[in-house]
């Protein structure tokens, strides 16, 4: 059973994650926001249900879609947005844009644009933590298509050899742009490529993210305990295009039933919902929850579009 | 009246017109079968051969290009193309310790005829993973055929060139040629590599330009008409092999050289043809070499600093001016990205996808 402080932790990182993005897109039609942006509308149980269960100091890595990962993990509104207007509040002062989202005072360690690109790197964080005798835990966050690259074997391999401290999370969305997943791999069940690499591998239902948090709080105690690496899948759907703030049903690769049918089944909705019947957090609360984060929303609005932008100067910074 | 095509039209019409006379070309890679078509360059090749002589790749490029290389050796013709050639860092492996290597290695009894595929990004805050230019990484290798064709013409004749060809080819595009249009003759036709193209002939300085800076230079002349200054402008193409008479030979006539390319300055082609310059033509040279380039940083993502990092056919005008009256140095000096005009680049409407 989940506390009431996790339900309303759990709550609140979906909502931020939400109205962040749904922000997002309204605005992006503006063309103020001149960057590629990859929404993740419709997962925001994978982030939320993994980051409940970390420590502000475990470190996080993300790729394209990386929105959500960060503002589960505590993201800054005002930088997010702001980077996303290329300016120079922005979280990477303008330099990377949507699809390279970077905190570390919050342990968000950078977003790779290269699928597969980040498994790696949250491997070596994984390592720098047991070498420099800490108990920090790594996350690497990637979609179905991250497990076609080398990198992705080759890391849960490693990890599993040095029984490092680290989570692979595969969010399994079935897609990769507009081509399904078994065009480009031979099962479905991503989590058992976790047995090869004889490391703890679940299957877990990104529409009910106390699924997703209760097999990461468990994968993290072990992580903690120095018992190695687990491998965690989150069937999930994404609600809108591969990128931009549209849907893409019109390309005829997938169905508006078939999004429909995924909508009806939305985490937010569904955990408000559970969460209330189960007097964790009633919808009074919920309701102010809400509107808390709506006016972060604004304000980060406000202060992202009244940022300066970088000066040409910046160019040569930060080598 | 030349029958006119678009860049991406004539590509597709290439592939279609390999894959009709060749039953050993096929297609692939990440997404091309999807319903963009990579762009429009596999659609036609897809409807026409379906998808197993056209059909999407997993995530593994690496492996696919190796794949590519061992298919390649046993008699078929790979085509394996990529949405960016960023991703063609992923591949280095298998393109420059195999596909380069095999037929050397082997004494000349296996070949490689493969070609690969690979466009640069640019604009819209694609940033620093989304929009390299990474052709001269490439081209330092024996073995290796580069080219960029920047005309509809070119982009058909050389992928078929390439098509032809027992060696591999790594074929550069740029994003921003796509929507283009020129004329495209219906029939089969080579344009061999190794030859640079004359897009104007003139008298005062020698123009070398890569790729989508071909455009911005060929502004970039029409204003140095006006100003009186007779530039003759080189689109070179052909990367590996480059067309060396075809450089010297104008830098003889000019006594001045300038490069402008789409990548970086250090080690870059620009640095391989100052080089040539300096060692078969250093006669010729009534001044030094004048290189623009994209500054050595990786591309940043914020418009205010994406407009200041691209050369404009304003800086290729005043540069070349400015070389023309010996002024060279002291205008490399004063053009440092805080003082260029923070203006979009001449001619383009702003770039907004798709991706
Ligand atoms: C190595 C590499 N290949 C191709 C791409 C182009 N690309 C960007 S995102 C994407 C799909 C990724 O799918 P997935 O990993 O499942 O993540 P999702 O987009 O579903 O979040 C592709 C093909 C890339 N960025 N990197």
């Amino acid at each position: 059973m989940l506390s009431h402080d996790t339900a309303k932790n759990l709550y609140t990182a979906m909502l931020r994650c939400r109205l962040f993005e749904e922000k997002v897109a309204e605005l992006y039609p503006q063309k103020e926001m001149k960057c590629p942006t990859h929404l993740s509308t419709g997962q925001e149980a994978a982030a939320s249900g993994v980051c409940a269960a970390l420590r502000k100091d475990d470190m996080v890595f993300s790729t394209h879609r990386c929105h959500s990962h960060i503002v589960a993990k505590g993201g800054d509104f005002k930088a997010l947005m702001a980077e996303l207007y290329g300016k120079a509040t922005g979280c990477s002062k303008g330099k990377g844009g949507s699809m390279h989202f970077v905190e570390p005072e919050i342990g968000m360690m950078g977003s790779s644009a290269i699928v597969g690109g980040t498994v790696p790197l949250a491997v070596g964080s994984a390592l720098a933590s047991v070498l420099q005798s800490k108990d920090k835990v790594s996350v690497a966050f990637f979609g179905d298509g991250g497990l076609e690259q080398g990198t992705f074997h080759e890391s849960m391999s490693f990890a599993s050899l040095k029984k490092l401290p680290i989570l692979f999370i595969a969010e399994n969305n079935d897609m990769a742009t507009c081509t399904h997943l078994d065009v480009r791999q031979p099962y479905h069940e991503l989590y058992r490529h976790a047995e090869g690499y004889d490391m703890p591998g679940v299957r877990t239902d990104g529409t009910k993210v106390e699924t997703v948090y209760a097999a990461a709080a468990k994968a993290v105690e072990r992580a903690r305990k120095g018992q190695g690496p687990s491998f965690i899948e989150v069937v999930c759907y994404r609600w809108k295009e591969h990128v931009g703030p549209n849907t893409d049903y019109h390309l005829g690769h997938r169905t508006k039933e078939e999004l429909e049918m995924w909508m009806a089944k939305d985490p937010i909705k569904l955990f408000g919902e559970l969460a209330d019947k189960e007097k964790l957090l009633s919808v009074k609360e919920q309701d102010q929850i809400r509107s808390t984060i709506e006016k972060q929303i604004e304000e980060a609005v406000a202060f992202a579009k009244s940022s300066p932008f970088p000066e040409p100067a910046a160019m040569f910074e930060d080598m | 009246m030349a029958r006119e095509l678009k860049y991406n039209q004539a590509i597709s019409e290439a592939h279609v017109q390999s894959m009709d006379r060749d039953p050993s070309v096929f297609l692939m890679g990440v997404g091309i079968a999807d319903p963009s078509g990579l762009f429009g360059t596999t659609l036609e090749a897809r409807k026409k051969f379906g998808l197993k002589r056209v059909f999407d790749t997993p995530m593994s490029e690496n492996t696919l290009t190796g794949v590519g290389v061992g298919a390649a050796m046993c008699g078929m013709r790979p085509v394996l193309i990529h949405a960016r050639n960023d991703f063609l860092l992923l591949t280095a492996d298998q393109i420059i310790n195999h596909a380069a290597k095999w037929s050397y290695m082997a004494g000349g009894k296996l070949k490689v005829p493969f070609l690969i595929r690979a466009i640069i990004g640019r604009g819209w805050g694609q940033a620093a993973q989304h929009s390299q230019s990474l052709q001269s990484l490439f081209a330092h290798i024996p073995g290796l055929q580069v080219i960029m064709p920047v005309t509809p013409h070119d982009a058909k004749g050389m992928i078929l060139q390439a098509m032809q060809s027992n060696m591999t080819t790594v074929c550069i595009e740029h994003r921003w040629l796509y929507e283009k249009t020129g004329p495209v003759p219906e029939e089969h036709y080579t344009v061999p590599f190794g030859k640079g193209r004359i897009v104007k002939e003139g008298k005062d300085v020698t123009i070398v330009a890569i790729s989508h800076m071909v455009l911005e230079a060929m502004t970039a002349v029409d204003e140095l008409s006006k100003a009186g200054i007779n530039a003759e402008l080189i689109d070179l193409r052909s990367i590996r092999p480059l067309d060396e008479s075809m450089i010297l030979s104008s830098l003889k006539k000019t006594g001045r050289l300038m490069i402008v390319d789409t990548g970086w300055k250090t080690c870059g082609i620009s640095a391989e043809i100052a080089a040539l310059a300096a060692e078969k033509g250093l006669r010729d040279l009534k001044e030094p070499v004048v290189r623009l380039t994209i500054p050595e940083v990786p591309t940043p993502c914020s418009p205010a600093l994406e407009a200041l990092y691209y050369p404009t056919p304003k800086d290729i005008a005043s540069a070349a001016e400015a070389l023309v009256k010996g002024k060279a140095a002291v205008h490399a000096e004063a053009a440092k990205p805080a003082a260029t005009e923070a203006g979009k680049p001449a001619r383009e409407k702003e770039f907004t996808g798709p991706f």
